[in-house]
């Protein structure tokens, strides 16, 4: 596939007896959504991890824009352009909404972050909060990460994710956690504020009705590997998914 | 008026406040103060570390670094200029911190602790031996200069009272600066996540070594006051116990406020000349029981209490 954003070439894992990677290979075009399904233990955040340089592959290689990042840290690769937000939602806990908010815009604005230039200044907090308007949270601007629910915890996380420009963004569970009538509305509001760019998106999700409202297309994992790789309605209906994935085989 | 752009103007009603005072103590308050304002610019440096997360019990290394650079650079080539003395301490405890700040940077809470306790530690057993440098003894300094003007007696220790404050109020405005900073704001994320902040795409690394260099250099300055107001240096400088009591004012202080900083160096100072004026057997008792009483009822040091209060006026 010419216009891969992202490829993965025989991926492998193992943590011990356990293996959390097999011979996984994929190739994400530019501009995709994908969802990543499988149950838990099934390797989708080794993926996720192995992808944004938090755990290395045993074997194989990772391109992005047809670039090896395999052994690259996780700062090198967020630097170019791969993101993540985290399914246990990864905030400042001593700071502000606002605040969580101005760290991620500091770090990734046009110019280096400086020791000269203040960090609350007006333009700064000016286009913090619009980020936050954007994902519907800046009501919250001045409160502590306990003070929050987990769903505005959770929109919070992936906001701080994607600010900058971000090639590809990678959700981990991003409803998780959250209560089940509000889970539509933050995909919704997740989706919305990535609309605008043509920024790739792989999340790992759950919930298929989330999976197939959202997603173009699904990888489904089971012990490490990919065992389909397909249209969402193609994929649960694979037998070998409805078995091991989704549990839904008769 | 932005807090940025009243700074300088902060600066310049503290500098002039300072002394005012100055000349208002006796002549032995004034040496108190200027020595508590020299060790209290090296717990600056390790409050620096506090708002990265991470305590140097260490900062003796720097400290006697800037104070032997005053001791033997006025010995050995007779320079006495203060300024001159002052940029050569920056420099060498720069130097230091930039060769040791990288490889401490990979190693956080206890292990960063020990290690950089175990470099000062080192330096202190080599000039004990060392006798070329006077060995335990250490070295007699030198009254300074100030550009070619030489005091005596009560000039010579309002002169550097002056100097210090100057030094004092221009580090706290830079440091200051560098909390209200993206990189300040940066180093405050490291402490409470710094996963994340690698993440987002930040070095930890660097940040970690950018607060060490800056926290050495401090210590080097308080160093090269010191050694000029005392007229002595020697190895104690660089024995753990000098370290310990510069955490003791971070910790007394908070990483909250800068001014609390000064004040809680010179609350230790008279706490401890009265405490060994009076008791002088067991004078780190009353130490130890001031420590306690504030880490009970103001954990986050007296800094907390002037953040308080501003955030009760903001609220009003």
């Amino acid at each position: 596939m010419s216009d891969a954003i992202l490829v993965t070439e025989d991926v492998n894992k193992t943590f011990g007896a356990v293996t959390a990677a097999r011979e996984v290979s994929v190739e994400v075009p530019k501009g995709a959504i994908w969802s990543l399904i499988g149950s838990n233990g099934a390797g989708k955040t080794t993926f996720v991890n192995m992808v944004t340089g938090y755990i290395k592959p045993d074997r194989g290689r990772i391109l992005f824009q047809g670039r090896d990042i395999t052994r690259l840290s996780p700062r090198q690769i967020t630097r170019l352009g791969i993101r993540r937000s985290f399914q246990m939602p990864q905030l400042y806990a001593e700071l502000t909404v606002l605040q969580n908010m101005l760290v991620s815009r500091s770090i990734n604005a046009e110019r280096p972050p400086s020791i000269w230039r203040g960090a609350q200044g007006a333009d700064d907090v000016e286009r913090a909060m619009d980020i936050l308007k954007r994902f519907k949270i800046a009501d919250y601007s001045d409160r502590l990460m306990g003070e929050l629910s987990a769903g505005v915890r959770k929109l919070l996380d992936i906001a701080m994710a994607i600010s900058g420009t971000p090639r590809v963004v990678m959700l981990d569970e991003p409803t998780s956690g959250v209560a089940a009538e509000e889970k539509f509305p933050i995909m919704d509001l997740v989706m919305e504020a990535l609309s605008a760019s043509d920024v790739t998106i792989l999340f790992v999700e759950h919930d298929m009705d989330i999976v197939t409202r959202y997603s173009e297309r699904v990888l489904a994992f089971y012990d490490g590997a990919i065992v389909a790789n397909d249209a969402p309605d193609e994929v649960l209906a694979d037998e070998v998914v409805q078995r091991y994935v989704t549990g839904t085989a008769k | 008026m932005s807090a940025t752009r009243s700074l300088p103007v902060i600066c310049a009603i503290g500098f002039v406040a300072l002394i005012v005072v100055g000349l208002l103590l006796p002549e032995w308050a004034m040496f108190l103060t200027t020595m508590a304002f020299a060790k209290g610019l090296v717990a600056l440096g390790i409050v620096c570390l506090m708002r990265a997360g991470l305590v140097s019990f260490g900062q003796g290394l720097y400290f006697c670094i800037g104070a032997y650079v005053a001791g033997l650079m006025a010995n050995w080539t007779g320079i006495t200029d203060i300024f001159l003395l002052t940029a050569l301490g920056i420099i060498a405890s720069g130097i230091t911190g930039m060769i040791f700040g990288p490889l401490l940077a990979t190693y956080r809470g206890i292990f960063f602790a020990m290690l950089t306790l175990s470099l000062s530690m080192i330096l202190y057993g080599f000039l004990s031996k060392m006798t070329a440098l006077g060995g335990t003894d250490g070295l007699n300094v030198a009254a300074p200069t100030f550009l070619g003007y030489a005091p005596e007696g009560r000039a010579l220790g309002l002169s550097l009272y002056v100097y210090t404050c100057a030094i004092v109020v221009i580090a706290g405005g830079l440091v200051r600066t560098f909390f209200d900073s993206e990189r300040g704001l940066i180093a405050l994320a490291i402490r409470d996540n710094e996963l994340r902040v690698e993440y987002l795409g930040a070095s930890v690394r660097k940040e970690i070594v950018f607060s060490y260099v800056a926290a050495g250099i401090l210590g080097g300055i308080g160093g090269v006051i010191s050694g000029l107001a005392i007229g002595h240096v020697d190895p104690e400088t660089a024995y753990w116990t000098t370290s310990g009591e510069f955490v003791f004012v971070a910790i007394l202080s908070g990483y909250l406020s800068i001014p609390a900083v000064f004040v809680g160096s010179l609350l230790l100072e008279v706490v401890r000349s009265f405490s060994n004026l009076y008791f002088p057997n067991t004078w780190q008792l009353s130490l130890g029981i001031f420590l306690l009483a504030v880490i009970l009822l103001l954990p986050n040091g007296l800094g907390s209490l002037l953040a308080w209060r501003k955030r009760r006026r903001e609220t009003s």
